[in-house]
């Protein structure tokens, strides 16, 4: 069964270790945490793709590549992540389990050694990031940016958040913006390195057959370089409960043959710390959250309005976000049947069979959650920014107490802050 | 039934095989809360003309996948209601080669295998719920149709293939899913999801017996009629086209590279071959290759770069894509490579490190329970065993990789996809 340690390794330094035996692999996470902003969420995503191109002992993609290959092809991934208001930076990085070393080779320690080098020995050329790194991952950030177009689906929801929270933090994005990615040069890249390495909260993320002792000594081995002369940052997020204006609709047109709908609430105020959460989780999974939800079972499948209509929370910041692919000019009946949905769970109008199948589908999720090791490592970071330590089991037991009233107060709750849709050229005419 | 145990990667696998002729593979996991179950046909996009009782089919491209949407319909409802009802996550795939329905659930494990293994085996189908499903396929053609992603892939395949049915979208079009009826789903469910024609793979914490027990009483006693696949007239070495360009709404220029391989017939070489192909690939374009370190320090290629091999029944090919501000210059410079690893060989001490890091990359992919199973049915369906890839390392030599490369990775040979931003990058 899997054990999960706590440790705080140095004030604002934090190790989650979870010992188990049923993967063939072991999971590394190294994020630095810090306020999401416009100034810095360029600068703070750059900072993991230059890191990954080579530290002092490894200097180039060669060598890097190399000792990775060494190590039975582990992955080393530079990571941007958004928890909240909370940016997330550093790598995520599988390694074979030591158990299945063909050699008895000790992987965990070289593959702790390695990702401490690469955060805190950097690759430099006269005291900053060597100018060709920075220059060439400049360009991929800035076309990772401008892709982010490609995907309509994943576009439509991201220029959604985007409108709906202009004025907060949550609305930038983890990649941050073209013209701050641009203006990057190697001495401000090296600049705000120094800075977050002493500032941001750390937390460092192990699953595997490593028992938590020996974790904990090969990962304050490799990461002795991190100081402890000040405060780290402390995650925090502002949480707007009520809109109080009429909802705005915001239209944009591509050349697509497939309309997206997106439709943004806020949740009046319930996020994973409230006590109602468990509610809103049941909610969202008869609204629009799973394969038994309103949104699926009517507006898709009775009516054949979209292709695809689903809804997810943000469950930090406070948030429900609806996306639906429908044709261009559906979009006033689908909106409509969108919002007919949510009245019906306003009004308690919920089978038993779609309260019980929600739920069953939600505690089905979470423990799964413990049989994949990417999925627990984000669940664990996201339990980290939030200041909790709840287990899923824990989460799924809750979920099974909550009661058809309580999803109904937490549809009260949910109010519609803001709508987007992508049109056609055509529709322009 | 059979155990057959695989130590050295930590695996463990019943096999039987019922009367009725289907393959069942369990693979015990008795530390996981969860259980996956997947059973699937050796049925995919590609199998459009056929002979079954002395009749010829030929079915409009997009059937296979269409009929994945219907099977969930049921006498009484649908399918993926029930399973869901029971907290499991179903869902399904259809690829060139297979359709595969699946699930994964932590409890009521043998009440919702009874249901996955009825609604497959069962067709349901009536005129009025096929015409409504082609309204709901037709938004998900037009929606794959605006996926750059998607464009690149099927022109790359177009550009490969002449005459073999794989380069046929698995979707189909708008068009041609209009012609499919009832009728031709019953006709398609009679040849291809027969018992014989299926393989069951479960994971997790179950006994192999029972799973068996279960498939015996739900599945028909017997086998059915053989059907008989038509890929059509044989296909040419060299690839159909050099190349085929499109301009979409897409940031940067996409774009993926195929070299034709040799028709590898049915049996265990094609899990050879497939890891010979995995293996050249990685030796030419993979991230620790030159190439690669030189693309990406020029800046031609990003992190979206990856390369690898593909095999279906009648067709092998190596591939390689992604991002690139200029795919004409990534791909001289590949074919230049190529021609250099296929004249002078390849460097000792990379190539056994490459050969350990695809050995750790196989090991660490069995953590996953839908990798172990459908590689499995994948495999078994070419003819081979997906778990012995820990012996075929041992199999393989820099020599082999360099000859495949020598042979594949050739101007006639080769064809690259291209989608431009509109109106130029």
């Amino acid at each position: 069964m899997e054990l999960i340690t706590h440790t705080q390794l140095m004030p604002g330094v934090h190790l989650t270790s979870i010992h188990t035996n049923k993967f063939k692999s072991s999971q590394f996470g190294v994020s630095l945490l810090a306020p999401l902003k416009k100034e810095t969420a360029a600068l703070y995503a750059l900072l993991p793709m230059v890191l990954r191109r080579g530290c002092a002992s490894y200097p180039d993609m060669a060598s890097l590549s190399a000792a990775l290959d060494d190590l039975y092809g582990g992955s080393v991934e530079p990571m941007s992540v958004k928890k909240g208001e909370t940016q997330c930076v550093g790598f995520s990085a599988s390694f074979l389990d030591d158990a299945y070393a063909l050699e008895g080779e000790d992987i965990l320690c070289a593959a702790w050694e390695l990702l401490g080098k690469l955060l805190l020995e950097p690759y430099t050329c006269e005291g900053v990031f060597c100018s060709d790194y920075v220059d060439s991952e400049r360009a991929n950030l800035v076309d990772r940016i401008r892709g982010l177009i490609n995907d309509k689906r994943q576009y439509s929801t991201y220029r959604l958040g985007q409108e709906m929270c202009r004025d907060e933090a949550w609305g930038i994005s983890r990649l941050g913006e073209e013209q701050q990615a641009l203006s990057i040069t190697p001495e401000s890249l090296w600049g705000c390195y120094e800075q977050l390495v002493k500032s941001a909260a750390v937390e460092i993320y192990y699953c595997g057959s490593a028992h938590p002792e020996r974790v904990e000594r090969s990962v304050r081995s490799a990461f002795a370089g991190l100081l402890c002369d000040g405060p780290r940052y402390q995650p925090s997020c502002q949480v707007v409960s009520r809109v109080g204006r009429e909802p705005v609709l915001v239209e944009q047109s591509m050349d697509v043959t497939q309309g997206k709908l997106a439709m943004g609430f806020r949740t009046g105020g319930i996020t994973v710390k409230s006590e109602e959460y468990p509610a809103l989780m049941v909610f969202n999974g008869v609204f629009g959250g799973t394969s038994m939800s309103k949104l699926f079972m009517n507006v898709r499948e009775k009516l054949s309005l979209c292709y695809f209509a689903s809804s997810a929370l943000s469950k930090i910041k406070g948030l429900m976000l609806v996306s639906s692919g429908i044709e261009f000019d559906k979009y006033d009946q689908a909106r409509r049947e969108i919002l007919a949905q949510l009245e019906a769970c306003r009004s308690g109008s919920i089978t038993d069979d779609e309260l019980e199948g929600a739920k069953q589908i939600l505690t089905n999720s979470l423990h799964t959650i413990l049989d994949s090791q990417a999925r627990l490592a984000d669940y664990w970071l996201e339990q980290r920014v939030a200041g909790l330590d709840r287990t899923p089991e824990q989460l799924a037991a809750l979920l099974e107490q909550v009661t058809v009233e309580q999803v109904v107060r937490a549809a009260k709750a949910v109010e519609l802050d803001t709508v987007y849709f992508l049109k056609g050229r055509e529709a322009e005419a | 039934m059979i155990r057959q145990d695989y130590p050295r990667i930590g695996e463990q696998v019943f096999h039987h095989v019922l009367d009725n002729g289907l393959n069942i593979f369990v693979f015990p996991k008795p530390e996981h809360g969860k259980s996956y179950a997947f059973f699937a046909t050796n049925y995919g996009g590609m199998d459009m003309r056929f002979e079954l009782d002395g009749v010829k089919h030929d079915t409009p491209a997009g059937v296979a996948h269409f009929l994945e949407h219907k099977m969930f319909d049921t006498e009484g409802g649908n399918a993926l209601q029930d399973l869901a009802a029971n907290g499991a996550s179903p869902n399904a795939f259809t690829s060139n080669a297979i359709t595969g329905y699946y699930f994964e659930s932590t409890k009521k494990f043998e009440e919702n295998l009874r249901i996955l293994l009825s609604f497959v085996s069962v067709p349901w189908f009536t005129q009025e719920s096929v015409d409504k499903e082609q309204g709901i396929i037709g938004q998900e053609i037009r929606m794959i149709e605006d996926n750059p992603d998607w464009c690149v892939f099927i022109n790359m395949m177009k550009g490969l293939y002449q005459n073999h049915p794989v380069r046929t979208s698995v979707a189909g079009t708008v068009e041609s899913i209009s012609h499919i009826t009832a009728q031709t789903l019953y006709d398609c469910h009679r040849a291809f999801y027969d018992p014989s024609n299926m393989v069951l793979c479960v994971a997790g914490n179950v006994d192999p017996q029972r799973v068996c027990d279960i498939a015996g009483e739900i599945l028909p006693r017997a086998a059915g009629q053989q059907v008989t696949r038509d890929y059509g007239p044989e296909e040419p070495t060299q690839a159909a086209s050099p190349g085929i360009e499109v301009e979409m709404e897409v940031s940067a220029p996409i774009f993926q590279i195929a070299c034709k391989g040799e028709t590898v017939p049915y049996g265990p070489e094609t899990q050879r071959i497939q890891l010979l192909g995995e293996l050249a690939a990685q030796a030419l374009a993979g991230p620790s290759s030159k190439l690669y370190c030189s693309l990406y320090e020029q800046g031609l290629i990003n992190s979206e770069f990856g390369c690898g091999c593909e095999l279906y029944p009648g067709c092998v090919f190596l591939f390689a894509g992604g991002e690139s501000r200029d795919p004409k210059r990534v791909r001289e410079l590949l074919m230049r490579e190529a021609a250099r690893l296929a004249g002078d060989g390849l460097d000792p001490v990379m190539w056994s490190r490459l050969k350990k890091a695809a050995y750790g990359d196989r090991v660490r992919a069995l953590n996953s329970f839908e990798n172990l199973c459908v590689g499995q049915a994948q495999a078994f369906f070419l003819g081979g065993d997906s778990l012995g890839f820990a012996e075929l390392f041992e199999s393989v030599d820099a020599r082999d990789v360099q000859q495949l490369l020598a042979r594949w990775v050739t101007p006639e040979r080769t064809t690259m996809s291209v989608v431009w931003p509109k109106g130029g990058a």
